[in-house]
């Protein structure tokens, strides 16, 4: 049984004085609803979740108290692909015939802080100041950047492209566009990475339909069809955030082993993408990203970069709403925002971001703590 | 003369010819785990023993924390951006750690670094508390 989406829907993304994380996911989920032409009543399941902004199954008080299966999602950076993957598996499975997700959040300002027990670290790990995550990044981008020979430079066009592309993106946060030269004159937070370069914890709410891919044209005259949904964990000796230290043998990143599962399940090659969007949690991240998901050889970015190919009039557009740098990462959503970016861009419906020439394969990543990723394959 | 106690009991020890970090080492597979847990995340057997680490090794990566880091950070109150980076210890493990520099233009990949012990931070009474970083090794 092959799976479909067949309505999104999306609360703006940014900062929302007085609107809870929760308002926001009930808000996507009606515009989902809405896009799809159905009533909260018609959808048999739910998968949902939220970092910071409470318990997706609650929204049940909002949108209405049916009685179905709701379940919560608790992921991390992978709670909307997670929710994405379990619907996938539901539909798939023959148990139920049209279901939805939601990601929603709200954080307070600030770099995100992590509590070392939670994740089994001991406390000195924490209180000696090398539990960061903007840590991490700095120097995964750092080793990235100097093992294939990229130059730093690289890191304000990857930023600049994120917030030319958010400027034409209507929900986005970040919409004003910056130089590279102001996003590298920025404070410098996590040599090499400066506050430019960096997405900000925020707000949002996505939600998507999904139903039997058989039944999608009931729902919309442009259906777009969920070919794969992926997520894996950390293996020995791959190099993860939170990780006071590492084995001398390296092993693939888990964004590597669920890229190539994503691709492979789908039956498509990293070649055939013709939108992508990536983790880009800091510019480096978009950097090492594309490389590890297959879009591109190591080391090729430079050039990729420079001749403009990850825009969206490129070869390779990557981040076409701005991704994170421009959205804020609300952790919950980000995934799934992601998904909804993808379904506009194969639906044709992107307006003043859309990628050119019909595309039809699209490609979604995100990356987290503590070493977790999840990939999606979408077709027309 | 001030009271000094480590962050952490089990995170290294001070001998006659300097400080080492404490590690686990798997009998059954070789691997070498920092700090010391009770499993092998590599075999997934639980016969671990207790190693310590070499004290020199060579800087694998590196950044500068450039902000003060929220909760549960209890360094002090008047911040300084500090160095973080992984050092590779030859035969053992990758280790993470603070810099005792914290200036980028003089930190490389590949720079030959040593474990040192430095205060950290002072508790309320005055105790000085002690972690493990790593130094550039002074050439002779
Ligand atoms: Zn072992």
């Amino acid at each position: 049984m092959d799976v479909a989406i067949v309505g999104i829907g999306i609360h703006p993304f940014g900062r929302h004085e007085g609107v809870s994380g929760r308002a926001q996911g009930a808000y996507a989920a009606r515009a989902a609803l809405k896009d799809a032409g159905l009533e909260w009543a018609d959808i048999q399941f739910a998968f949902g979740g939220s970092h910071a902004a409470g318990t997706a199954d609650s929204l049940v008080s909002e949108l209405g108290l049916t009685g179905i299966p709701f379940i919560n999602v608790s992921n991390g950076c992978a709670t909307g692909g997670s929710a994405l993957l379990s619907a996938d598996n539901a539909i798939r499975s023959g148990a139920y015939e049209l279901g939805m997700v939601i990601g929603f959040d709200k954080h307070p300002r600030g770099a995100f802080n992590a509590d070392p027990a939670a994740v089994g670290l001991p406390a000195w790990y924490g209180e000696t100041g090398l539990m960061l995550t903007t840590q991490f990044f700095g120097m995964k981008a750092q080793r990235y950047l100097h093992t294939h020979g990229i130059s730093t430079s690289m890191l304000a066009k990857v930023a600049a492209k994120a917030y030319h592309n958010g400027s034409l993106n209507p929900h986005a946060w970040r919409r004003v566009p910056l130089t590279e030269e102001e996003i590298l004159s920025s404070a410098m937070l996590s040599h090499p990475l400066t506050q430019y370069m960096f997405c900000s914890p925020g707000e949002g709410g996505v939600a998507l339909v999904l139903c039997r891919a058989d039944r999608a044209r009931r729902y919309t005259d442009t259906p777009v069809y969920l070919r794969s949904a992926v997520l894996r964990t950390r293996r020995f000796g791959s190099f993860e955030v939170f990780s006071p230290w590492l084995a001398l043998e390296r092993a693939d990143s888990p964004s590597v082993d669920a890229a190539r599962a994503a691709f492979e399940l789908a039956g498509v090659a990293p070649g055939d993408v013709d939108v992508a969007q990536v983790q880009d949690t800091e510019a480096g991240a978009e950097i090492c990203h594309m490389a590890e998901c297959g879009l591109c050889e190591d080391g090729e970015q430079e050039k990729l970069l420079r001749t403009g190919a990850t825009g969206i009039g490129g070869s390779l557009p990557v981040n076409t709403d701005g991704g994170c740098i421009a959205n804020g990462e609300p952790i919950g959503a980000s995934a799934l925002r992601q998904v909804y970016e993808n379904v506009l861009q194969l639906r044709g419906a992107a307006a003043g971001r859309q990628v050119p020439a019909d595309p039809t394969v699209a490609f979604s990543h995100v990356y987290g703590a503590p070493g977790v990723s999840a990939c999606a394959v979408l077709t027309r | 003369m001030t009271r000094t106690r480590p962050v952490d009991d089990g995170l290294f020890v001070e001998g006659d010819d300097g400080p080492s970090l404490l590690a686990s080492s798997c009998r059954a597979c070789g691997t070498t785990t920092f700090p010391r847990q009770q499993s092998c995340p590599k075999c997934t057997r639980m016969d671990m023993e207790d190693r310590l680490l070499p004290r020199r090794g060579t800087l694998w990566s590196f950044t500068v924390q450039g902000f003060r880091p929220k909760s549960p950070y209890a360094g002090p109150k008047d911040f300084t951006p500090y160095g973080v980076g992984y050092v590779e210890l030859p035969g053992a493990v990758i280790v993470e750690a603070i810099l005792t520099g914290n200036d980028p233009q003089r930190l490389r990949i590949g720079d030959p670094m040593e474990l040192v012990v430095v205060p950290f931070r002072e508790d309320d009474d005055g105790t000085q508390v002690l972690t493990y970083a790593f130094s550039p090794v002074q050439s002779a």
